[in-house]
């Protein structure tokens, strides 16, 4: 970090945190953005992207992190690679303390983003890596041949159960409703696959691995309360994300979900704080919601500035 | 950045004087995408040397140490190695973890 107070911190490297970074930095603020692995967040992750306008062809979510970290950084915004540990967000300049030592902003936009959602049942983290993931297109190909589930009902799930019905010998897609919350382009091609298999109604509450690998999921009927379980070599649960906010809980108005509470304005509950993308209360969340956000921030960030 | 084989795995690593951080990989997984740059900014900044597997030309060595997702880490130091770390949140979880598998 070139300084140790800037006037914007923005806190995670997806197409939210890189679109506030370029448009603050060409408003003439000095900017930091902070992250903690790679830019791009969950876009990276995502090998074709469609749905970002200007790429007639599609674009890799990872070059397109790239291309958005590069365009903010020609004007000179800066990134500095640390995991944020901690944050004062009512102390003026705002503290930021990282992996790599204290940074100060005089506003913070968080940009946090969102993770998958765990089930939240016994054994779901040691077991990860022996039979359970999150990532279809990651952990997919260990599951040749073999057989496995895949929990939830939105877009994630199909997609993740369309990927792997190519490469495994049977899925089944798991969903505690009766009907699928995915858009309707996915269902066609779901019901063509023959090796697909819709297990509705159920809950999976217990993952049984005898060895240390799992080998079963557990699983509990919601209309009629019926137990059972059902073999598998491997489950992908995608049944949604959880907002990165775990930091702020207690400094920022959070709802209920774990979001944070921010209007179109993007400003927060807490003066000078700004939040953008997937971690705000909003009714879309996708990149180019989010890089909508970031450039609304700046002008907010910008008059809060003008009043300090 | 180290690249290892079957056929130079055990001088790059087995006999190594210095620590080396081993990343079990594959073009086609997204995480590991993200993961590269981390070892890129890592790659000479101190005494561990950082290397590669990947798995689909190495599956020999992906089965001998019971690779089942990826990113899969193990740092193998006087040529053992102690637990795996697998897809690591951060640069600074993967750092810490190497801090304390060396003690």
């Amino acid at each position: 970090m070139k300084h140790s107070t800037y006037d914007v911190v923005i806190i995670g490297g997806g197409p939210g945190g890189y679109a506030a970074a370029l448009y603050c930095v060409r408003a003439g603020l000095s900017t930091l953005v902070l992250e903690k692995l790679s830019a791009g967040g969950q876009m990276a992750t995502t090998t074709q992207v469609d749905n970002y306008p200007g790429f007639d062809e599609g674009i890799d979510g990872f070059e397109l992190a790239e291309k958005m970290q590069r365009g903010a950084e020609r004007f000179g915004a800066e990134t500095e690679y640390a995991e944020v540990t901690a944050l004062d967000l009512t102390a003026q300049p705002k503290r930021i303390t990282t992996s790599a030592g204290d940074v100060f902003g005089r506003t913070v936009i968080l940009a946090t983003g969102a993770s998958p959602r765990p089930l939240g049942i016994p054994d779901e983290d040691a077991l990860r890596g022996r039979g359970v993931s999150y990532c279809a297109t990651c952990d997919g190909m260990f599951f040749r041949g073999k057989t496995v589930v895949v929990a939830g009902g939105g877009n994630s799930a199909a997609e993740d159960a369309l990927v792997l019905s190519k490469i495994c010998k049977k899925v089944y897609l798991v969903h505690r409703r009766d009907t699928l919350r995915a858009t309707k382009s996915y269902l066609a091609p779901l019901e063509k696959a023959s090796n697909l298999e819709f297990v509705w109604n159920k809950q999976i509450d217990r993952l049984i691995a005898p060895d240390g690998q799992l080998t079963a999921i557990g699983m509990t009927d919601r209309v009629t309360g019926e137990v059972s379980t059902l073999e598998t070599d491997g489950l992908f649960v995608a049944i949604g994300r959880v907002p990165d906010t775990a930091l702020i809980a207690g400094q920022v108005e959070l709802d209920e979900q774990g979001y944070i509470v921010a209007d179109e304005t993007t400003r927060t509950s807490v003066p000078g704080v700004f939040a953008v993308g997937d971690a705000r209360t909003k009714p879309l969340r996708q990149i180019i919601t989010a890089a909508s956000d970031g450039a609304t921030a700046s002008k907010f960030v910008e008059e809060y500035l003008n009043q300090l | 950045m180290l690249t290892l084989t079957k056929e130079n795995f055990e001088q790059e690593v087995l006999q190594s004087d210095r620590p080396v951080l081993v990343d079990f990989w594959a073009p086609w997984c997204v995480y590991c995408r993200r993961i590269a740059p981390v070892l890129d900014r890592m790659d000479g900044q101190s005494d561990v040397v950082i290397a590669k597997i990947n798995i689909d030309e190495q599956p020999e060595l992906a089965e001998r140490f019971g690779v089942e997702v990826i990113p899969t880490f193990y740092l193998f130091q006087n040529g053992a190695h102690g637990d795996k770390l697998i897809a690591p949140g951060s640069q600074a979880q993967l750092e810490d973890w190497i801090a304390a598998q060396r003690g």
